[in-house]
């Protein structure tokens, strides 16, 4: 592609695109019609249930699986011996490009050890899901407990015991971004500087459908068919053929329905693998339903940093420099390109401030716990948390406003494309107008004057949070064709799991052909059915694939227009296009009637039947999102409870697609990041074990905890895609953590209190207000 | 295990289901009579996606045995549209977006139907209130509780 200032921008017509579409998709999830991977029923399948492992770090001496399989209506059970004598290599693929170590992948089963409590140890398969958690409680394991590393800041010391043997600092991966020497020097210079101590607490991800999959294996043809609640069928295919050792052509992965995703099934799970193992082995359907409890155990966890930072500033408030030092737990297993994962979070420190020198070191850690991987927003949220928490405590030891702070340093709107100290390009930006809607819908200067002593004796603090975002990244294909009456046939490689592609694909194409929404149909999650994309993560699929469809749909009406002028015997630039007709003088033909001569056995030669075209399209750089969260909270000195009084977002995701989508997902992504915020604490106790292994003791936001979300926007078009857009879906978890905290914090600055570690629950400000009395 | 004949009607449709007796009302529906509307989200009566109305009561059909629903009058969300008509309720949750990935729905379309018989027109904080045993993990609950109020103004329950 040319240059990103060369690009033209589409002017796509504004029929559909920007409107406030009612989406398509909810005819059948209101109807409760709608078909997730646990409501499909086939014939003779079998329940597949894992064994899993009681302990955090321990030797695994003995299986016995034989009281199992005397129940009856067990069909098998299966540890790891049978996956050894399987071709299989049953160790789930991880990405080892950027890491130091070549570390053992996650097995299946366990291997003759396990790391983390909750580990799969043995599977059982029986004719139904009572049976099989009967045949799992009757499967004896001896282990030999080892000590096991719960600490990440340990992790590395000497003393500290190793999860694995070959990596004797439990150190996976050691990255350092920035100019070590130049940040020295801002430091040295520095009139000021403020150091924190913070930890972006572990989550447990929680999509609302837990992780499922039903395998079926063709004995004929030797091939599976493996349904599954998946992010990407591409990628859970490609994935699921490594773990099974068959080539990628003998999988079709369909994910259908998917009760939300947050990156948590964006990756490969034992149970998936497990499955389609056991359909080949015993020839039958196998169905593997995770409870809540086990995708806690095993989902793979989210975000747990922890991070020394310092900023240097000049006496006028200018940030010279900006040092980062972080500890990312990984936990017990790589896992895909999770460990990588630590290496890239420092790529958004910068936030939305010119600073001259950053450096970041990271160190990934192996610990006896579930292993991480992305959750929505991964390692985003962790980056812009530890610059917006750190500008504001340095505002305060300043005792400057944060907002002046913050202002003072803004990027400005002419320097873009802007490349930040720590290597990162942002492709645009014009952050002081969003900065002013959320002060101005906050309505800040009013609260500074008002103080922090509301009259009702509670606390007032006001939080800002200044982000931006890497979005859509890699490439994606679509292929859009005509069918025979002219219907448009769209097949993407991304996946919708709740953010409605099935509606706005569609505004998309029905723009650029100016047919009727109606007239246009979207395919996702079938590996047979659209060509090999990416997937949906990473607030990727309107920047990668709503570009790649309406650049398909383009080429597919030009196809067409050529035909049209062939017949009508006209130059094809004298046509004019309106509605699904072409016409010259006073002879015009349809869209519908090019169709069906396309597919003719006679049709001219070069014409692709439907004039099918087929596009693997990647943006010009990232786009890069932006805003400013601003919230007001009031808090009872005496109990520590916390209201949140107003909560406004303003948001830059460059051109809207669909408003009300947009809106749902900033609503979504605030209340993820005030759950992470507020109330989700991740607790191993002593022993290593999850003892926060249920939603009963995990604190997710319900309806009465989550603030009503004042929502408004700015607009600068992403440079490096036509169609201007940029991401939207984690937006929310980026911000409102910091802005949370942030406005914590203020409320007891009098206090004297500098810093609170998230969750800040009631009962963490009671005390904090306690110990600082 | 001794298996038990449970005699319900689901929906409108009478059934009888041959169940264990530890056997969940939520799988007697789902995995024995095929009406999948009710989703399992947490097997411990904290998500409310399995949310169904027993003899007119709202239940979370994964905290009840099958057993313990015989002779009863099970309605779940599949229930509510009339034919092709949607339920109102139902189009207030389409027309504001009150939805994402579409697996809380039925409960919450279940829970918003009872609040609605007993409090045609509530405030938000009653919505809210209402909704507290049904998580959503999309949509941060503020277009649901605007499909609600929108529901209530289109019954007429608005001032």
């Amino acid at each position: 592609m040319s240059s990103a200032a060369a690009l033209e921008r589409r002017d796509v017509d504004n029929e559909h695109v920007g409107r406030r579409v009612e989406r398509r998709e909810d005819d059948a999830y209101l109807r409760a019609s709608a078909t997730y991977t646990d409501d499909i029923r086939h014939d003779g399948t079998v329940q597949l249930a894992f064994v899993r492992s009681s302990h955090a770090h321990a030797t695994v001496d003995e299986i016995d699986v034989g009281p199992a399989l005397a129940i009856d209506g067990v069909v098998a059970a299966y540890t790891w011996a049978d996956i050894a004598d399987s071709p299989s290599p049953g160790v789930l693929p991880i990405r080892t490009g950027s890491l130091e170590r070549n570390v053992p992948g996650h097995p299946v089963l366990a291997i003759d050890r396990v790391r983390y409590h909750g580990q799969p140890v043995a599977a059982v398969v029986a004719t139904g899901p009572y049976i099989a958690a009967d045949a799992v409680d009757a499967v004896s394991v001896t282990y030999t407990p080892k000590t096991p590393v719960l600490d990440p800041v340990t992790a590395p010391d000497e003393d500290a015991p190793n999860v694995h043997d070959g990596v004797p600092d439990n150190v996976i991966a050691r990255t350092g971004r920035g100019d070590p020497t130049a940040t020295d020097r801002a430091f040295d210079c520095a009139d000021h500087v403020t150091s924190i101590t913070l930890e972006n607490n572990r989550l447990i991800p929680n999509a609302l459908e837990p992780r499922v999959a039903q395998a079926r294996y063709d004995t004929v043809r030797d091939r599976f068919t493996v349904e599954l609640a998946s992010q990407s069928v591409h990628g859970h295919r490609r994935k699921l053929a490594e773990t099974l050792g068959v080539p990628s052509r003998k999988l079709r992965v369909i994910a259908p329905s998917v009760g939300g995703g947050f990156g948590h099934k964006g990756h490969h799970h034992p149970g998936e693998a497990m499955a389609a193992w056991a359909a080949r082995d015993l020839g039958r359907p196998v169905k593997w339903t995770a409870t809540r409890r086990e995708n806690y155990l095993e989902g793979a966890h989210g975000r747990d940093h922890h991070t020394e930072a310092a900023i240097a500033l000049a006496a006028d408030g200018r940030i010279r420099g900006l040092r980062v030092d972080t500890i990312a737990n990984v936990g017990a297993y790589g896992l895909g390109g999770s460990a990588a994962m630590s290496g890239w979070y420092g790529s958004l420190l910068s936030s939305e401030y010119a600073i001259p020198a950053i450096h970041c070191a990271t160190r990934g850690v192996f610990t006896n716990t579930c292993p991480i991987h992305s959750y929505r927003g991964a390692g985003r949220p962790e980056a812009i948390y530890v610059t917006e928490r750190l500008v504001d405590a340095a505002a305060h030891e300043l005792g400057f406003d944060p907002v002046t702070i913050r202002r003072h340093n803004l990027i400005p709107s002419d320097a873009f494309p802007y490349e930040t100290a720590i290597g990162t390009t942002y492709d645009s930006g014009n952050y002081e107008p969003a900065l002013d809607r959320a002060l101005d819908g906050i309505e800040y200067d009013r609260l500074r004057e008002a103080g922090r002593n509301r009259a009702d004796g509670r606390l007032r603090g006001v939080g800002v949070a200044c982000y931006t975002e890497s979005t859509g990244g890699g490439h994606e294909s679509a292929v859009v064709r005509l069918e025979p009456d002219g219907h448009v046939d769209v097949a993407v490689g991304t996946h919708s799991h709740g953010q409605g592609h099935e509606t706005t694909y569609a505004q998309l194409v029905a723009d650029v052909m100016e047919r009727p929404l109606a007239n246009v149909s979207v395919n996702e999650g079938d590996t047979t059915a659209t060509p090999t994309g990416t997937g949906t993560f990473g607030s990727r699929s309107a920047v990668v694939g709503g570009n790649a469809v309406v650049s398909c749909a383009e080429t597919v009406l030009d196809d067409a227009r050529s035909l049209a002028a062939d017949i009508l015997g006209v130059d094809a630039v004298t046509l004019s296009y309106r509605e699904g007709h072409f016409a010259a003088d006073d002879e015009s033909i349809s869209l519908a009637d090019l169709a069906a001569r396309s597919y003719a056995w006679n049709a001219p030669d070069g014409v692709e039947p439907g004039f099918r075209t087929a596009t693997s399209y990647a943006p010009d750089g990232t786009a890069y999102t932006f805003g400013t969260h601003a919230v007001e909270v009031a808090i009872e000195p005496d109990t520590g409870a916390l209201d949140i009084v107003r909560y406004v977002a303003v948001d830059d995701c460059g051109r809207r697609i669909n408003p009300t989508l947009v809106e749902g997902q900033v609503h979504g992504g605030v209340a993820q990041g005030l759950g992470q915020a507020r109330s989700e604490r991740t607790v191993y106790d002593e022993s290593g074990r999850l003892a926060t292994d249920r939603m009963l003791a995990y604190a997710l936001p319900r309806s009465i905890d989550v603030p009503r979300i004042e929502t408004e926007h700015t607009v600068t078009p992403a440079p490096g895609n036509e169609l201007g857009v940029k991401g939207i879906g984690e937006a929310g978890t980026i911000a409102a953590p910091p802005a949370l905290v942030n406005a914590v914090v203020d409320a007891l600055a009098d206090r004297g209190v500098r810093h609170v570690d998230m969750p800040v629950t009631d009962e963490c400000i009671h005390q904090t207000i306690q110990s600082s009395d | 295990m001794a298996e038990h004949e449970v005699e319900l009607t689901v929906d409108g449709e009478a059934a009888s289901v041959a169940v264990e007796p530890r056997t969940l009302l939520v799988h007697a529906i789902r995995d024995q009579l095929g009406v999948t509307a009710p989703k399992i989200g947490c097997e411990t009566g904290k998500c409310g996606a399995c949310t169904v109305t027993l003899d007119g009561t709202l239940v979370k059909s994964c905290m009840l045995l099958a057993v313990q629903a015989e002779g009863g009058t099970v309605r779940t969300a599949a229930g509510m549209a009339d034919g092709d008509e949607l339920h109102p309720i139902q189009q207030a949750f389409r027309a504001t977006h009150g939805l994402q990935c579409g697996y809380c729905t039925p409960g919450m379309l279940l829970a918003a139907e009872r609040l609605l018989a007993d409090q045609p027109n509530p405030s938000r904080a009653e919505i809210r209130s209402a909704l507290k045993g049904n998580i959503c993990r999309c949509t941060g609950y503020q277009h649901i509780v605007d499909a609600i109020e929108r529901a209530a103004a289109d019954a007429g329950g608005a001032p």
